[in-house]
């Protein structure tokens, strides 16, 4: 687990302690499929993708982009301004294998705001990791709330503005189907977080703002960007 | 030197190759075949390459890319040597992937190509194993393809720097069930160890015990049930696998 990276800065990590791995889902809010496929005006089989997604779609945030809330994150140099994927993780609270949807959220410990930082790129077609994985873009917040509790919407604060509401009641997958689907094909171990998707057009944000993403009942997850 | 991590009567141990097979600090020397070996490292980010060598992307029909095609793998799909990696049931192609294995030693920032190898603690050999039948085209290669239980044997050892005279003149040879089935070379990578190093460390921070596959040549088979899977890297060893049947 790695701290924030920029020195002198506090210990920010996510208190409830170091995920394991994280994987983020794509395609996973309904308007983010719609959205890609409108991009390609409806037509799979002669676009770059062939067809439309089958199996998850995951992608994995690296240990050094976990940071908590209060951290700084860089903005990289020639990158206006980085996407703000707000969303819930579900931490995994036993080893997860083969689960039926049905029993899936037995082995789900809770859920958690996480901010699934990401330099704006149109293509899906090959791994992400130069947009995803950069040095503290994915702040998780300290607090989590049983999945029973949670809500179908989160705020995006820029500043003092509300710029985003996201909502989750299109999810292709809900929490306990994804759950299901991922861990047919791999096992989710104790203390992995698997998030259930971020919106079709997640807010945008500079260096100089501060992020706030709120859920009722919980404390803000705060990101404070600054240029690189 | 190489090094091991092997499990011997219930406990975890260090060992270092031995002409009769492994030295343990302890000083009891053990044959290979009565440990159960471990990935060589306690290993942290998991990058790996997909056609980095240009005769494997024309054989998959691709032109070599650009720029790296890095992909991520969790911890679930690590697995020993002389381990088992299952193959689902009703799959066409699974094929191995001989991989030279670059282990991080200490943290790296924005490193040139010129100075990255010092930041290489050693190399060993994976076999990143795929299922091709699961391909989809979003963030290709997919994780049902890649992120498999077990699916990307790691090691027998950790060969330190000084072991390897230079990373990209490394003979490369798969053997199923004792037949030559993929040789190569290291000199044939499109994105060499250095420049790999280079390019991650431009955009985030490795770390002592991030791993870097990178990537295969050509000549991969399908290999069903049952099959044992040797490769081999020169001066590295043999990572031995065996593909067994998904029980489920």
């Amino acid at each position: 687990m790695q701290t924030a990276l920029l020195s002198g800065q506090p210990n920010l990590l996510p208190p409830a302690g170091a995920p394991g791995t994280l994987y983020g889902s794509l395609l996973n809010q309904g308007a983010q499929l719609d959205a890609l496929a409108s991009s390609i005006h409806g037509d799979w089989g002669t676009s770059v993708y062939k067809a439309a997604p089958q199996a998850p779609v995951l992608y994995i945030k690296s240990r050094n982009t976990f940071v908590g809330s209060g951290a700084k994150v860089l903005v990289p140099a020639g990158c206006d301004a980085v996407e703000i994927g707000a969303t819930w993780g579900l931490i995994i609270g036993k080893t997860a294998c083969r689960v039926s949807a049905s029993q899936a959220l037995e082995f789900v410990s809770g859920i958690v705001l996480v901010n699934d930082l990401s330099i704006p790129h149109a293509s899906v077609h090959r791994p992400p990791v130069r947009y995803r994985c950069r040095d503290g873009f994915c702040p998780i917040a300290g607090q989590s709330l049983p999945v029973t509790d949670m809500l179908p919407e989160l705020s995006v604060w820029l500043d003092q503005t509300l710029q985003q509401t996201v909502r989750f009641a299109r999810l292709l997958r809900s929490p306990a189907q994804l759950i299901a689907d991922v861990s047919a094909f791999m096992t989710l171990q104790t203390g992995d977080i698997l998030h259930v998707g971020v919106d079709a057009a997640p807010a945008l944000a500079r260096a100089g703002q501060q992020v706030r993403i709120e859920a009722q009942g919980l404390a803000p997850l705060v990101t404070n960007l600054v240029a690189a | 030197m190489k090094t091991a991590r092997v499990l011997y009567n219930g406990a975890v141990h260090s060992a270092i190759a031995h002409e009769q097979g492994l030295l343990l600090a302890d000083g009891r020397v053990l044959n290979e075949l009565d440990v159960i070996w471990l990935p060589p490292v306690e290993v942290g980010t998991i990058f790996a390459l997909g056609l980095n060598y240009a005769d494997h992307s024309r054989e998959l029909g691709f032109k070599p890319p650009n720029e790296p095609l890095v992909f991520m793998k969790g911890p679930n799909t690590l697995l020993g040597h002389d381990g088992q990696t299952p193959r689902p049931k009703g799959v066409k192609f699974m094929h191995y992937e001989c991989e030279l294995v670059v282990v991080i030693g200490q943290r790296a920032q924005r490193i040139p190509r010129e100075q990255a190898l010092q930041y290489v603690a050693g190399y060993t050999i994976a076999n990143d194993y795929a299922v091709r039948d699961y391909l989809e085209n979003f963030y290709r290669p997919n994780l049902r393809v890649k992120n498999r239980d077990a699916c990307t044997p790691l090691g027998p050892w950790l060969s330190s720097v000084d072991e390897v005279n230079d990373p990209q003149n490394l003979a490369l040879v798969t053997r199923v069930n004792g037949l030559v089935t993929q040789r190569g070379s290291t000199r044939d990578m499109v994105f060499s160890v250095a420049y790999l190093i280079e390019y991650l460390s431009s955009f985030m921070t490795l770390e002592p015990g991030d791993i870097i596959l990178t990537g295969t040549p050509d000549g991969v088979v399908d290999c069903p049930v049952g099959s044992v899977v040797e490769c081999e890297i020169e001066g590295l060893g043999t990572l031995r696998s065996c593909v067994v049947d998904d029980k489920f």
